[in-house]
């Protein structure tokens, strides 16, 4: 079962690596959106999912990582990728200062004040906060990262850094979600009051989720600077905030698996529907025939009302994801063959 | 010297005094129970007790340090371990896990230990399972270890909560009503179990409304009624005091 799944893993890997070959130009940039998106919500499942912390203020954190980005770069020529870790701490930094004053709040109130985080955010950015930002017109002219003296520039080019973070994140996650940290966001997911009752600092273990999704967060920020070369307040809207959260939500909270599946969902599907004409003229057949006029060729902007009534399906039939987190193994046979032994 | 001494414990939730002016000592390695009627304030001392409340007057000593206004993980750090009258499991985790919540206090890896997996981390990581383990032998759910919490049965559950506490390798283990809910059979085997967490060198104090529990094994009895203290002493002693009695029944026996 395992031997299979792992196989299943590594076939799907091998098909992503390959696909820029086959694939134009518009294809590997919606891939690449859905390595970026799917990096983001794997740094909000830290929060939402394993620590069970209605954050929907996740693009704050990452706005705050690209406008480092942004504005070192451009005001001081630092190359971006040396900017990563930079853009990361003071995203987590940032994450601290906020969590902290809001980090006993539970539930709804959270979510509230955590909607407030991007707005303010969004707002300082337009308002052309300290004056460095750029206002509403953002920042442009940022430099495409180098890689010992190549530059990366081309779709096909950011594929391969994207999917690369992607994997490292992937790799560093599953560590963390089968550690000791990891399992004490899940007792306080679980109950809170129990896991401070069983000796969990849960303040602190609250706080150090946010801060870790805001670090990572802060790093695609600095990718998305570089892909794009130019940034502005409205990349970083409450959407943004939603997309992320509905990802983890409709993938699966606490699940690497399913969120990356959320991220092709969320983000690839509108594209297909726009993508393939044929697909969705003979969709707008199908539907004409039961009367409905709905055009898939616009299936992007419709997107929102499926997703909706997708999430309203979700929550009473599979609230717990797609793919849900699965339990974590033990080697309990060997520990205890090991101690048979002595 | 005793190991836990309560002084002069207040606690009002509005105009409700909810503990009132409770003085008494748990000495080391002892089996005390802590009784009294429903709404007689025993739960909120526990809850004094662990940090869960913080009481209003009064002062309470652990170990010669009082442990006022300090944090409930902390306290547990210190080795006051408890249980909940209202199961408090972590109900979609598996029973291992569960007391592996426990061994969270004794262990150190952080998260970036747990992202490079250095090998103090996987070290710690294998004694602690290890631990866990023993304590789910301890209180006889060694074949429960990968069933989830919500699956196992009532008294199962009590036992499971049993165990978590005792992963925190606590000085003193605090038991609210732990065979609520227990038929016969599993009160007979809970009587057993507090036994031999004591012979480990744990102070238990418990809250039972079981009196034939509360009998045969506690050493020593405080009684609450409505906040306030009303009698302590050995559970012979308490069987036959009158004020006692009256606080249960309303009046006296023939």
């Amino acid at each position: 079962m395992t031997r299979k799944r792992i196989g299943l893993y590594a076939g799907l890997a091998g098909l992503l690596l390959v696909s820029p070959a086959v694939l134009n130009a518009y294809w590997v940039d919606v891939l690449n959106n859905v390595g970026l998106y799917a990096i983001l919500a794997l740094s909000l499942n830290i929060i939402l999912g394993h620590a069970g912390l209605f954050h929907m203020g996740h693009a704050a954190f990452y706005a705050v990582g690209a406008y480092t980005t942004a504005i070192l770069n451009t005001s001081f020529n630092i190359p971006v990728l040396w900017l990563l870790p930079i853009s990361g701490m003071m995203a987590g930094l940032f994450a601290l200062l906020v969590a902290r004053p809001i980090i006993h709040l539970r539930g709804d109130y959270l979510l509230i004040v955590t909607i407030g985080f991007v707005e303010i955010v969004r707002i300082a950015l337009i308002n052309n906060i300290f004056g460095i930002t750029g206002g509403s017109n953002g920042i442009f002219g940022i430099d495409r990262p180098m890689i010992f003296g190549f530059k990366i520039r081309r779709p096909h080019e950011f594929f391969y850094l994207i999917w690369f973070f992607l994997a490292v994140t992937v790799y560093l996650f599953h560590r963390l979600e089968n550690s000791r940290f990891g399992r004490a966001l899940n007792f306080l997911r679980e109950d809170d009051v129990a896991a401070e009752g069983s000796g969990i600092n849960t303040t602190h273990y609250k706080l150090v989720a946010f801060v870790l999704g805001a670090i990572w967060a802060g790093m695609v920020g600095t990718i998305y600077a570089a892909k794009m070369t130019i940034i502005a307040p409205e990349s970083f809207n409450f959407w943004e905030s939603v997309v992320m959260f509905m990802i983890v939500l409709l993938g699966g909270s606490g699940s690497i698996r399913g969120v990356i599946l959320g991220a092709f969902l969320v983000i690839g599907l509108p594209e297909i529907f726009r993508g393939l004409d044929s697909l969705s003229a003979f969709l707008n057949q199908t539907f004409a025939v039961v009367g409905l006029n709905v055009d898939f060729k616009n299936f992007a902007q419709a997107r929102m009302l499926v997703f909706g009534a997708a999430m309203v399906i979700m929550m009473i039939f599979r609230t717990q994801g797609l793919l849900p987190q699965l339990p974590r193994t033990y080697p309990l046979h060997k520990l205890k063959a090991g101690r048979g032994a002595k | 010297m005793s190991l836990l001494s309560l002084r002069n414990l207040t606690k009002t939730f509005g105009g409700l005094t909810a503990v009132d002016d409770v003085s008494f000592e748990v000495a080391g390695s002892s089996i005390v129970g802590l009784i009294g009627p429903n709404g007689a304030g025993k739960t909120t001392v526990f809850n004094l007790i662990t940090g869960n409340y913080r009481p209003d007057k009064g002062e309470i000593v652990f170990d010669h340090r009082s442990i006022l206004n300090l944090p409930t993980h902390k306290i547990v750090s210190l080795g006051i371990a408890r249980t909940f009258q209202t199961i408090r499991l972590f109900q979609n985790l598996s029973a291992l896990e569960n007391v592996l919540a426990g061994c969270h206090c004794r262990m150190k890896s952080g998260s970036i230990a747990a992202m490079l997996r250095l090998s103090a981390q996987r070290r710690e990581e294998k004694e602690a399972l290890g631990r866990a383990l023993a304590e789910l032998e301890f209180v006889g759910l060694g074949e429960e270890a990968m069933n989830l919490a919500k699956n196992l049965s009532y008294g199962k559950q009590r036992l499971l909560e049993i165990a978590r506490a005792l992963a925190t390798q606590p000085r003193l283990l605090v038991l609210d009503e732990p065979a609520g809910g227990m038929n016969d059979q599993e009160t007979a085997a809970l009587i057993e179990l507090i036994r031999s967490i004591r012979k480990r060198g744990v102070t238990v104090l418990l809250i039972e409304h079981d009196m034939s529990l509360v009998m045969r094994v506690c050493e020593h009895l405080v009684v609450l009624e409505y906040g306030a203290k009303i009698a302590e002493g050995d559970p012979d002693a308490i069987k036959d005091d009158p004020q006692v009695i009256e606080a249960y029944l309303g009046t006296e026996e023939d």
